[in-house]
């Protein structure tokens, strides 16, 4: 145990290693790009480029300027915005986090429920006509783009039906804190978790389904039969509670990727200031220490929850060891 | 079946598209038509009409008209025909879909090849390369690599390949590339397993080369591995590029994509909402009959498969213990 922790570790800090230099090279290295361009505004003097290229250190060899970031990220936690002039960056991503954690946390309730209620529907109810119509709107959900899934629920609350009871409660797009106002939070954030919940319901449901009927052919569920127990007993303590154990590996790993800013298409179409929303703001600025930021923000839940869920499968399933 | 019927027919109208545009609608999808008329119900309308005050030219493009060969689907912001670029929209998203899947898993079946045929050093080398890869959040490397080859004004120079910035292999080989890990590690574990097989030995005792090894009796066994997923990878892709594009670094103008479509209609979405919808519709469609599509190619090279689409954007890979054989469980999958 105490090696696999230590193994799995090593190759965390390897990971984020290299992926901080991969970003670095992306935005440095490749030619035509000029940070320093961009900082300066429009149609720069030569005086000015340099002096900006000195301000930041934008004038050092790659190297150095790669071990200043990471100092001024890691260590001295100063890493100052391009775009914004003063601006910290990893307050910055502090700031934004409660509404990506906020947004992802209500998404996956949902998508958790309702996918175990679909899955285990479909399973029961496997040659009978719901069956293949609870799989077809699965796939319907996994095929929408989940922007476009967010513009149409917008024009629906928003526009189209907004004056009817239906939709008459949803407050403009936008984040509400939870601490400044609980139920506009609730209010404002129903539609994104819906709709971000929709294509993980899909996937999700298909997944235990298929968990479902290949466990229900196992020897213990026959036994369990055999030991005269009910079928909604043998369903839910046998055959779902092994079924569950893929479910929560991708559970563990889908989690993880939203937290580190993943949802990043559903908040910018919300309006909901998360750390995606902020990794798309860095983007369209070309702001590389908000990018690098919040690149090693969302690698390092994606590396956690790989580590976690290997440590949870084993938990779950006693038939691996962790070695 | 009726999914295989349906991706060809979206395939079919997207091909049509010029004749469309030329011989029925006789429009240019690229070009603006602010000032332009048209006719409806045989009276002579302008295409950007006045009022709606949503755009800040006080102008609204004409909405959906129901007359196939006039606007069927209205104008853009531009006063371009939506239909018309809807089907243009369709060949570049389903060029880019088809190219980069095309793409990742070429790329990732040699790679796989020669790291499981070789083993050993290359092998772990290689295999971790890809877990890099992978264990980067997809959508950023995606974000990251476009923002910077489109915003160089030079494109992407690599010795004598030189790809302009606003071109569409730009998309479609770097949708290609993030995705390379997804394929390689499935395909990797066949050719471990072919490798072993006694009829490579006998090729190797009949003094085979490594290469006619690799490529005429390891390659011909591996190959449906990457089949299955080529349908499925399409869908994936489509879905990332229309995604890329909706956030202006995918498809550049004056091309159009389903999701540049998208992102053009998001100022008319109260509007003028089906400039968004039908392209949201199309990308629907197209992905649903490829995830099908690519249940049924399962189905009928891999009997053993489940009926489980995975998505690698959002569903990764599953951990590391449930690869390993470890008894029971390794047959469990």
């Amino acid at each position: 145990m105490t090696e696999f922790v230590v193994r799995r570790l090593l190759w965390t800090v390897l990971v984020l290693f290299v992926i901080t230099v991969l970003v670095f090279l992306i935005f440095f290295a490749i030619p035509g790009i000029d940070p320093a361009r961009a900082l300066a505004g429009r149609n720069p003097t030569p005086q000015i480029l340099d002096q900006i290229r000195a301000q930041f250190g934008l004038n050092k060899p790659l190297p150095v300027q790669y071990l200043l970031m990471m100092k001024n990220l890691f260590i001295t936690r100063s890493l100052v915005s391009y775009s914004d002039q003063g601006q910290l960056v990893v307050p910055e991503i502090g700031a934004a986090a409660p509404a990506t954690l906020s947004l992802v946390l209500g998404a996956a309730v949902i998508w958790v429920v309702v996918a175990i209620a679909m899955g285990m529907a479909a399973a029961v109810s496997r040659g009978t006509f719901l069956d293949p119509l609870l799989m077809v709107l699965a796939l319907i959900g996994i095929s929408m783009p989940v922007y476009w899934l967010s513009e149409v629920a917008n024009l629906v609350s928003q526009s189209a039906l907004h004056k009817s009871f239906l939709f008459s409660w949803v407050p403009p797009l936008g984040y509400t804190p939870l601490t400044q106002n609980p139920g506009r939070w609730f209010e404002g954030l129903i539609i994104p978790w819906i709709t971000l919940a929709v294509l993980y319901i899909g996937l999700y449901a298909r997944v235990l389904r298929a968990a479902l009927l290949e466990t229900a052919s196992e020897d213990f569920v026959r036994t369990a039969r055999a030991k005269g127990l009910t079928e909604t007993r043998v369903l839910v303590r046998h055959t779902l509670r092994t079924s569950l154990i893929t479910f929560v590996s991708l559970f563990g790993l889908d989690f993880g990727v939203l937290v580190g800013g993943g949802a990043l298409l559903t908040e910018v179409v919300f309006g909901i200031h998360g750390v995606g929303y902020l990794t798309y703001q860095s983007l369209a600025n070309l702001d590389l220490p908000t990018i690098m930021a919040t690149v090693v923000y969302g690698a390092f839940f994606i590396v956690l929850a790989n580590v976690l869920v290997d440590i949870l499968y084993a938990r779950l399933d006693p038939r691996v060891r962790l070695s | 079946m009726a999914s295989l019927i349906l991706f060809l027919l979206i395939v079919a109208v997207s091909l049509l598209a010029p004749v469309y545009a030329n011989d029925i609608a006789h429009v240019d999808p690229f070009v603006n038509n602010l000032n332009g008329t048209t006719v409806i119900g045989g009276k002579v309308v302008s295409v950007m009409q006045q009022g709606g005050g949503t755009l800040g030219l006080g102008e609204t493009p004409i909405g959906p008209t129901g007359d196939f060969s006039h606007y069927f689907l209205g104008a853009d912001n531009l006063g371009r025909d939506v239909l018309a670029r809807l089907l243009y929209g369709g060949r570049t998203s389903l060029q880019i879909g088809f190219g980069s899947a095309l793409v990742c898993c070429a790329v990732a079946t040699i790679v796989a090849l020669i790291a499981g045929f070789f083993g050993g050093v290359t092998d772990a080398i290689l295999s971790r390369l890809m877990d890099l890869i992978w264990a980067f959040p997809v959508y950023l490397l995606a974000i990251c690599i476009s923002t910077v080859l489109l915003t160089s004004a030079n494109g992407l120079q690599v010795g004598p390949l030189h790809l302009v910035a606003g071109s569409l292999w730009l998309p479609t080989l770097i949708i290609g590339f993030i995705y390379v890990p997804y394929v390689y590690r499935p395909v990797r574990g066949q050719v471990l397993s072919v490798a072993r097989r006694e009829y490579i030995e006998a090729a190797i005792a009949q003094g085979a080369s490594n290469f006619r090894l690799i490529f005429s009796d390891v390659l011909p066994n591996v190959i449906s591995v990457a089949i299955v997923m080529f349908p499925l990878m399409i869908a994936t892709n489509i879905l990332t590029e229309s995604a890329l594009s909706f956030l202006s670094i995918g498809v550049q103008p004056p091309q159009a994509s389903w999701g540049t479509i998208i992102s053009d209609g998001q100022q008319l979405l109260y509007t003028r909402p089906w400039v968004s919808i039908a392209p949201g519709i199309m990308i629907a469609l197209t992905v649903l009959s490829l995830n099908v599509l690519g249940d049924g190619v399962r189905d009928a090279l891999d009997p053993r498969a489940k009926h489980t689409v995975v998505r690698p954007r959002r569903a990764r890979r599953l951990p590391a213990l449930l690869r390993r054989p470890t008894g029971k469980a390794a047959t469990g999958r």
